[in-house]
């Protein structure tokens, strides 16, 4: 069995994701695509152009839900609208998980729509952790939490990311997004081995990963989405794979985007540590029997 | 002694504070909040420096990724307000607002809804094309909650044109009624089918362009009724007489048809006579449109 409860037992393989300049294209030539993901955000809203391209998208296409304003870290409640207007769009999509980002972002009804690391704190856990269960009970089906990129860390932080995430999913018992270009980036700018991280997570609970390319400067890495996969992120993904298995696998490009051909045929490198991962068949128990 | 951790949510308040604090000239920190508060003191406190970057310039990132996030999602919904004004202008304007109305959202779809209500009372921020610039950011706002609002089912035309004066109808979400003190419909036109842009999780750079104010021939102030509303997934905008806009607008809140159409023939030039076949057109063609729709149970 391909997948595991993290993410309904998916056999989604390699995905990219839905971005409008790629609308004709998929329209007019109609590509083998194994799944798209959708940033929630854009297609919360009631009617018109947007969910029309959701409509047509789904006629063809498996579609999986990404957040960026959960914010399952904010101290402060989350908009119960948000929440309502995701759930409709669950069962709009039937995604079969949902993810968001394990960061902070809104401070009492004001939103910085940005994805802001958290101090890894026993307070930001159990917040944390609150905050996935509310998600995942309201929403009703199974939520994983991504690792995001940051550029700074606390002061007062009193374990190590993976550490803070390891938290929170056992304690949430919710499955994990894992980001291996967010590790590659944060592992540079923090000066940890992204190694270690990838060693450390508990690989049962991992739904989904995400590839991406991102924006060295002389100072700091800038997760931009915007270049193709370098070989260490590739690493970390060969090795996610080793340890997690069969993983649905998206590519993420979000900023000076190719043509579809060139964004699909990055994300399609993948396959090569994918597949071989892949389960055996199981043969059919009923012919097997007669035959 | 060391001091002891701030709490999660008193964190958020003072990073956040700090983050949402508009960016120098150069695209730098301030060395203080609109509050007057340190975002240096603040930095040190809560920020663990690096090897290359210091707590300072590790906000400094997010302090600057914030405001490129939302000024770039407010110039793709004002496009044709920034071509007028020119990016100057324009960018102080959009600084200014997005400090009095930071995002209330979880959508930066709704970024911009205060703005033409707020550029009404900010006049410094336009100059001379004051009028003319809250005409341009309200057609942009309509064009938006066009583009992707609720769509009823309309009422028949045969449905509509056996309403009474006693009936109440609703109009379709999408329609935007707006009132121009200028034909500042035919600027925006070239914007009208772009598609919005989609918010990502990516990091930004700072990718903004120069663009000089528009060239415009002098023009003449012209009361001006706009109707915006979509057809087929396009936004369309429709020219519509004082009248229909009053009645209308009369609808929208909730007056019986005899009373909006009392109130949209008030102080009329139409005469009288005319009146009755002119009514029976307007409320075809909004019939024909889907503009009108059963009342809310």
């Amino acid at each position: 069995m391909a997948g595991n409860r993290f993410n309904s037992y998916s056999d989604h393989g390699v995905g990219i994701g839905l971005r409008i300049p790629h609308y004709s294209h998929i329209f007019s030539q109609k590509p083998v695509v194994d799944w798209f993901e959708i940033i929630s955000e854009n297609f919360l809203c009631d009617a018109g152009r947007p969910m029309q391209v959701l409509d047509r998208i789904l006629e063809q296409y498996r579609i999986v839900q990404h957040g960026v304003s959960l914010y399952f870290g904010s101290a402060t409640e989350p908009d119960p609208e948000h929440l309502r207007r995701l759930k409709q769009l669950v069962r709009r999509t039937n995604t079969p998980w949902l993810t968001d980002h394990l960061c902070w972002g809104s401070v009492d009804g004001t939103y910085t729509h940005d994805l802001i690391p958290l101090p890894y704190t026993w307070e930001a856990v159990h917040r944390t952790v609150e905050r996935v269960k509310q998600a995942q009970h309201y929403l009703e089906i199974p939520v994983a939490v991504e690792n995001v990129s940051s550029y700074m860390a606390y002061k007062d932080s009193e374990m190590t990311e993976w550490e803070f995430l390891n938290e929170v999913v056992e304690r949430a018992d919710c499955g994990i997004l894992l980001d291996v270009n967010n590790i590659y980036v944060s592992s540079v700018n923090h000066d940890f081995d992204p190694m270690l991280y990838v060693n450390s997570i508990p690989a049962g609970r991992v739904a989904q990963i995400h590839i991406a390319g991102h924006s060295r400067y002389e100072k700091y890495i800038l997760d931009t989405h915007d270049h193709p996969v370098i070989d260490p992120v590739w690493q970390l993904y060969a090795r996610a794979i080793e340890r997690a298995g069969y993983t649905p696998t998206l590519l993420e490009w979000d900023d000076h985007i190719p043509t579809f051909d060139e964004v699909h045929n990055e994300a399609l490198k993948a396959n090569k540590y994918l597949e071989a991962a892949k389960p055996a068949a199981q043969p059919d128990s009923n012919l097997a029997g007669v035959l | 002694m060391a001091n002891a951790a701030m709490p999660l949510a008193e964190l958020q308040r003072q990073l956040a504070a700090v983050i949402m604090t508009p960016l120098t000239a150069d695209d730098g920190m301030r060395e203080s909040t609109p509050e007057g508060r340190s975002t240096r003191a603040i930095s040190e406190r809560v920020i663990a420096p690096n090897s290359r970057l210091d707590a300072f310039e590790r906000l400094e990132l997010y302090n600057q990724q914030y405001w490129y996030r939302v000024l770039d999602s407010l110039a793709e919904d004002f496009s044709s307000l920034r071509a007028l004004l020119g990016s100057r202008s324009y960018h102080q304007l959009a600084v200014a607002y997005l400090s009095a109305h930071p995002s209330r959202s979880f959508t930066l779809r709704n970024l911009g809804s205060k703005l033409p209500q707020w550029l009404a009372s900010h006049a410094e921020c336009t100059g001379r094309r004051h009028k003319l610039a809250v005409d341009v950011a309200n057609i942009e706002w309509a064009f938006i909650e066009a583009f992707d609002n609720a769509e009823l089912k309309p009422l028949a035309v045969a449905e509509a044109l056996h309403l009474t004066a006693e009936s109440r109808v609703r109009l379709q979400p999408h329609l935007r009624l707006v009132a121009l003190k200028y034909p500042a419909d035919e600027l925006v036109l070239d914007a009208q089918h772009r598609e919005r842009a989609q918010p990502t999780e990516a990091g930004r750079n700072d990718a903004r362009e120069e663009l000089k104010p528009l060239k415009l021939a002098a023009m003449r102030s012209k009361s001006t009724w706009l109707a915006v509303h979509r057809v087929d997934f396009s936004v369309y905008f429709k020219r519509i007489e004082k009248e229909e806009h009053a009645i209308l607008s009369a609808i929208e809140c909730g007056a019986t048809l005899g009373a909006a159409i009392s109130q949209g023939f008030k102080g009329t030039r139409i005469p009288a006579s005319n009146r009755a076949a002119k009514l029976r057109a307007w409320f075809e063609n909004w019939a024909e449109l889907g503009w009108l729709c059963a009342p809310e149970i």
